[in-house]
């Protein structure tokens, strides 16, 4: 039952991009907007963009990802979807997990795989191309996870995007701190296992506590 | 049995105008403590404890950082169990507590940055470090304000309070880990020079006593802000009720 | 007879103040709920609290079986066709009712399948909410204002299905402004009362 209300639920949101098209297409090019920026504000210096290209793409795909987020629950909320999360068998938890599953697709999943286009642009060395997206894979979940529950908390509010990058914030320093520590070790070419598992302890942690607070907040800001 | 008494006692507590007036009632006694042990704590600091042979007399403000920064971090964890009780029991004035404590916090969280921005200019040469415990700090007081914000974004204030209590109880988790991240990240600062619950102080002896004074009256102070400002806060909340009207042709 | 839905002394509050006097009521299977009352005395939260949308704030509301809700607001997506918002609604809540083709039939829209849920008029969307009901399965109906914006054959098919639902072992409870259900069992009728300010 819950099973099948999920890959409903998850099925319904990519067709819904599907149809929109562009949903996938912003974060993208967000991104490489971002990453052609840098060598324009810093210096086409090699050496330099190598040092900063970890940051940068792990930052712009942090914007990236909150880019999204104002969508995430307002229009289910708009025209009633969303309240009939609380009516049946299906735990409301179940069904946020499912509808950041699709976001995290729809968002995440094409910067991921574009990622390491973005740091040849920047000249990353090549061995740490795989801790890149390996962090990416870790990281960019609890990106969508933090994101979704800064958006559950802000859904009653009308100026919820302000808000939103308030409380992202400082929610999601320890990603970025593991996430580039663990880029930038492997281009030291050091190991990056200890960062990678510290990451993966949060991925952890967050996907076991955020769904209970997000749909806690869902629930409030629906009454 | 005994959880249900403790239930009972808690709500009756709970309602505003028992808890108005208890908090008319010890505010004053809490700001009159704070006063004397400031008085006395200030004192020590400034006349009492000898120079620093290496810091000089800029070693002084410390008297208002550390309790300032202790505060800051013990101010959160109070909301935070506000906030359980709030959620758990939805009891308005303990909602209204919680909010309360957040711009006293972020007030703390602020002295604590300001001084220790004013204390590295000397010291280290620069007015801002990105070293783990300020880094840290001002994570800190995004959080204070994000909470903040939340709660004013909300037409409907107790529901603006209940959703602002979920992300305090999501910050209480992350503090930790935010701390021990950035912790990782950089250490540049002085190790920590003050264990109170293992090893020895490298503290001199003759420098603990004024930051224990200050210690406590900032716990006073913040005790007493909290509940006038909820005070405040309950009172222009519940302008048009029956007791507040009673309460306020009473005292004209 | 089965017992459906049962509150005791449930109530619902907002900003703290209760919204209407504490409701009482017992709901067996085959019969209908008319909730009346004048506007604003919670008509809708109540039906909302009734679906387990919204929590009581006192007493108790209990469910012995899975409610459906159909409220002002159309709960299905603009941008997908009418048979995929409703295959979706039926996966969603597990369905075992109608399929698509059919509760499209039955309420009127059939050939409308393959049209965007958008383009529908107002009392065509109404029409596609009540073909939401007979694909899911619930067996107790709260149905929020459910003549608003149909026509006079709209309305008698609200009668129809109720009717249906009803014989069938369900139950009802609507909300209803201007026509009241022309049904053959007597609805209860309960009169909602705003509450008074609390002092």
């Amino acid at each position: 039952m819950i099973v099948r209300s999920m890959s409903a639920l998850i099925e319904r949101d990519l067709r819904l991009a599907i149809r929109h098209g562009g949903e996938s297409l912003m974060p993208l090019i967000f991104l490489f907007s971002v990453i052609i920026l840098i060598p324009l504000g810093v210096g086409p210096g090699p050496n330099l963009l190598a040092a900063i290209a970890p940051g940068m793409i792990w930052v712009a795909a942090l914007l990236a990802s909150l880019l999204a987020l104002e969508n995430l629950f307002r229009p289910d909320l708009d025209d009633g979807t969303l309240e009939q999360w609380w009516i049946g068998d299906c735990p409301a938890g179940a069904l946020v997990v499912a509808r950041l599953f699709s976001h995290w697709l729809i968002t995440a999943v094409p910067v991921i795989v574009f990622a390491p286009l973005a740091a040849q642009m920047l000249y990353l060395p090549a061995e740490a191309l795989g801790v890149l997206v390996l962090s990416l894979l870790l990281g960019t979940p609890i990106l969508s996870l933090v994101g979704g529950l800064a958006a559950a908390l802000t859904l009653g509010t009308n100026r919820g995007s302000v808000l939103l990058s308030i409380l992202v914030f400082p929610l999601i320093v320890p990603v970025l701190i593991f996430a580039t520590g663990a880029v930038s070790a492997a281009a030291d070419g050091l190991s990056a296992r200890a960062h990678l598992g510290l990451l993966g302890a949060l991925l952890i942690l967050a996907i076991t506590l955020v769904p209970l607070a997000t749909s806690a907040a869902l629930r409030l800001n629906i009454e | 049995m005994i959880w249900k008494t403790i239930k009972v006692n808690f709500h009756r507590l709970g309602s505003p105008p028992t808890f108005y007036r208890l908090a008319q009632v010890l505010a004053p006694w809490l700001w009159a403590g704070f006063a004397v042990c400031a008085a006395i704590g200030l004192y020590q600091a400034l006349y009492v404890v000898p120079p620093d042979y290496q810091q000089s007399d800029s070693f002084r403000i410390l008297y208002i950082h550390v309790p300032a920064a202790w505060q800051a971090m013990a101010g959160y964890v109070v909301m935070a169990i506000l906030a359980v009780i709030a959620l758990v029991w939805r009891i308005r004035t303990v909602e209204i507590m919680a909010m309360a404590g957040a711009p006293i916090g972020a007030a703390f969280t602020f002295i604590c940055l300001a001084t220790g921005s004013l204390w590295g200019r000397p010291m280290w040469g620069t007015w801002w470090a990105w070293d783990a415990r300020l880094t840290s700090m001002l994570v800190l007081l995004f959080i204070y304000l994000g909470i903040m914000g939340l709660y004013a974004a909300f037409e409907d204030r107790r529901k603006g309070a209940r959703v602002a209590c979920i992300l305090i109880l999501v910050g209480i988790v992350n503090i930790p880990i935010i701390h021990f991240s950035v912790e990782w990240w950089t250490t540049l600062h002085q190790g920590a020079t003050i264990r109170l619950f293992s090893g020895e102080s490298t503290m001199h002896e003759s420098m603990m006593p004024p930051l224990i004074w200050m210690t406590i009256a900032v716990k006073l102070m913040f005790g007493a802000a909290l509940l006038d400002r909820s005070r405040n806060d309950l009172l222009d909340q519940d302008r048009r009720k029956g007791w507040v009207q009673a309460r306020l042709g009473e005292s004209a | 007879m089965s017992r459906m839905l049962e509150t005791h002394q449930a109530t619902y509050a907002r900003s703290g103040e209760p919204v209407f006097e504490p409701v009482d009521l017992a709901l067996d299977a085959g019969q209908a709920l008319i909730v009346l009352g004048p506007n604003g005395c919670g008509k809708t939260t109540l039906l909302r609290m009734l679906a387990g949308i919204l929590r009581p704030w006192q007493g108790k509301i209990i469910r012995h079986c899975q409610p459906a809700f159909l409220g002002h607001l159309p709960a299905f997506k603009g941008d997908l066709s009418c048979r995929e918002n409703l295959a979706f609604q039926r996966r969603f809540h597990g369905g075992a009712g109608l399929d698509e083709s059919r509760a499209l039939a039955r309420v009127g829209l059939a050939g409308l399948g393959l049209r965007p849920a958008r383009t529908l008029s107002a009392g065509q969307k109404r029409r596609l909410g009540l073909a939401g009901l007979l694909v899911a399965p619930g067996s107790l109906w709260l149905l929020d204002e459910p003549y608003a914006s149909l026509d006079d054959s709209g309305s008698e098919l609200v009668d129809h299905l109720l009717t249906e639902h009803l014989a069938g072992g369900g139950a009802v409870a609507l909300s209803a402004h201007q026509r009241k259900p022309a049904i053959a069992v007597d609805p209860v009728r309960l009169e909602l009362k705003a509450a008074e300010m609390l002092p």
